[in-house]
């Protein structure tokens, strides 16, 4: 186990230098001048600075192979993703204040995502083609079909309308009343999770139905075992790990989907600080967001490689 | 062709539906501009916030545009980005997908690690950071989600073609001294064809949704420009309160084609290809 995490650690660094080589290169390399268009459309961040300190600032002052292996450099020995170009804080502590948030609400999607997708899932499969079994399926194809920030917008505004409530935007952190930020964390948690759930159901519903034909569960069946027994220890079981590789495979669209929720909740997530630094052009902290993005999605299907041997004992790794 | 419609009809009544869906909505993106009784950024002051009536099919917006017109010029946009967006990016997963899982050996494992590292970050978040750089515009959507998804979707084809590359018609191709390029084009490429045709259906959809997201956030195509994410956000946002048909109009449009385009994109993969059932 332990050699084979660190085999896997290690075929972790070709992936993640070409991550690197993509970040870098779309940031960087893509045609238009980034000085060009903030000196021309008299950003904030360029109104103080001249071209030579804003090329400077950006390190665009060396050729582009010299930029790349100092911006890698700088990451590796020195931890560094370079200073906000407006605020003057480093990027990593910036992101090191924001990434909480999102984690949060990422981890608060997956657990509804579950919640939702598994018993549905079973259920569906056990009870193949009757009427519950098209329902949970037709709510799997709509939530898939509908777009989450359309369901947000829907939130905002509908029961304002009805009722006179809506989410408070007034963001308070976890350890500053735990009520209160769970609660402004619910709906946009359950929106994107609703989302995630459509396909981890149908994978569910599909990888239950071909194991409940397996010979192992007729014979757990004739045993005489009750149903849960057969359902959860010998069928679920089996049928988990697919399931678990699709949730891994889902992580990029969590993070997407979480853009767009912290930008209608206004919650002062990773992504709603992408957002702004998109929009102020402060490039240091879009280069650092993308990166540690791509970073953690590696990591996150990292962990779900090695959940494997927890959950099937079969699965032996040399 | 015939046949698969008629298999189409018989066997998946609800995919037929979704091609109905897709035809009127292929069909109002097209005809928008005969279609539509109003222009899309008809300003009228008079008519502001007026809820759905005969006049207005779908009511009006803040400014006093009609939002069913809105919403046919929101099909048109929505029909360019997402087919070219779609055929480009199938068109790039043809590519690599074909050379890679041909070829094998070092390009292969090299060009696996390259997929690997750019499907780790979510297409939102690219897409924001190549817009932050070149400008928002309908060029650079299409250019970026067909570079994107193609990228994505080379997996699939490359999985197709590794089972085809060890048929006995290749390998006769082959002994007969046929040409890398002309197996490919001649013996591969037309067994790709179901799996190709299924990815740029699912990837219309996926187009156009992402589209929708990215100019809900403001980095798509730029107002006026009646685009069904961009009519869900911007300055008509504060009036939604006042006029909820607002909110509901262009979401349920975008939710109705996209739920079409997955639809007919199950019915044709069932049809197609028995082998990608359950995948995405």
């Amino acid at each position: 186990m332990r050699a084979y995490a660190i085999r896997r650690l290690l075929a972790l660094i070709p992936t993640l230098l070409f991550a690197s080589l993509i970040v870098f290169i779309t940031v960087r390399l893509i045609p238009g001048d980034v000085i060009d268009l903030m000196l021309s459309q008299n950003d904030i961040s360029a109104d103080k600075k001249s071209r030579a300190q804003l090329e400077a600032a950006l390190g665009l002052d060396t050729p582009v192979h010299w930029q790349y292996l100092r911006w890698v450099g700088a990451i590796l020995f020195e931890g560094s993703l370079g200073r906000s170009l407006w605020q003057n804080t480093p990027v990593t502590e910036l992101i090191a204040q924001r990434m909480p948030i999102t984690f949060e609400l990422g981890f608060l999607a997956l657990l509804v995502a579950l919640c939702v997708a598994l018993p549905v899932g079973i259920w569906a499969a056990i009870r193949q083609d009757t009427m519950g079994d098209y329902l949970g399926r037709s709510f799997s194809i709509l939530m898939l079909a509908v777009p989450s920030f359309w369901m947000g917008t829907l939130v905002m505004v509908f029961p304002s309308i009805w009722w006179g409530w809506s989410p408070d935007i007034q963001f308070v952190a976890f350890h500053v009343d735990p009520l209160r930020n769970l609660g402004q964390m619910m709906p946009p948690a359950i929106i994107l999770g609703c989302a995630l759930s459509a396909v981890t159901m149908r994978m569910t519903r599909t990888m239950m139905l071909e194991v409940l034909r397996q010979d192992y569960v007729r014979t757990a069946w004739a045993k005489g075992l009750n149903e849960r027994l057969v359902v959860i220890r010998h069928a679920l079981r089996n049928a988990l790990i697919p399931v678990v590789t699709l949730i891994g495979l889902q992580a990029p669209i969590l993070i997407g989907g979480a853009v767009i929720m912290e930008q209608i909740f206004v919650i002062p997530g990773t992504g709603l600080m992408l957002l702004d630094a998109v929009s102020q052009r402060d490039y240091p902290i879009v280069t650092g967001v993308f990166l540690i993005v791509g970073v953690a999605v590696q990591l996150i299907n990292l962990i779900v490689d090695l959940s494997y041997g927890f959950l099937d004992p079969k699965v032996r790794y040399r | 062709m015939k046949r698969l419609l008629v298999r189409l009809l018989r066997e998946k009544p609800l995919g037929a539906a979704g091609a109905v869906i897709c035809l009127v909505f292929l069909f109002c993106g097209i005809f928008a501009d005969f279609l539509a009784p109003y222009g899309y950024n008809q300003i009228s002051l008079l008519n502001r916030v007026k809820p759905p009536s005969g006049q207005f099919f779908f009511g009006t917006d803040n400014l006093g545009r009609d939002v069913f017109s809105r919403c046919l010029y929101g099909a048109q946009l929505s029909v360019i980005i997402g087919f070219s967006g779609a055929a480009l990016a199938t068109a790039i997963s043809a590519v690599i997908g074909i050379v890679s899982g041909y070829l094998g050996g070092k390009t292969d494992l090299v060009t696996q690690r390259f997929v690997d590292a750019w499907m780790s970050f979510p297409e939102l978040i690219i897409l924001i950071v190549v817009v932050s750089v070149l400008g928002p515009g309908m060029g650079q959507i299409i250019v970026v989600l067909g570079l994107l998804l193609g990228i994505g979707g080379s997996r699939i084809i490359r999985g197709t073609v590794v089972s085809v590359r060890e048929n006995m018609y290749v390998h006769a191709a082959q002994s007969m001294g046929a040409g890398t390029l002309r197996i490919l084009w001649r013996h591969v490429l037309p067994n790709v064809m179901p799996p190709l045709i299924v990815l740029f259906t699912n990837r219309v959809g996926a187009v156009i949704l992402a589209e929708s997201g990215l100019s809900f956030l403001g980095f798509g195509v730029p107002p006026p420009a009646p685009t069904w994410g961009g009519m869900l956000s911007g300055s008509g946002r504060a009036y939604m309160y006042q006029g909820p048909w607002l909110a509901l109009a262009p979401g349920l449009c975008l939710t109705f084609v996209v739920y079409a385009i997955a639809m007919l994109g199950d019915a044709l993969r069932d049809l197609l290809d028995p082998r990608m059932r359950g995948s995405r």
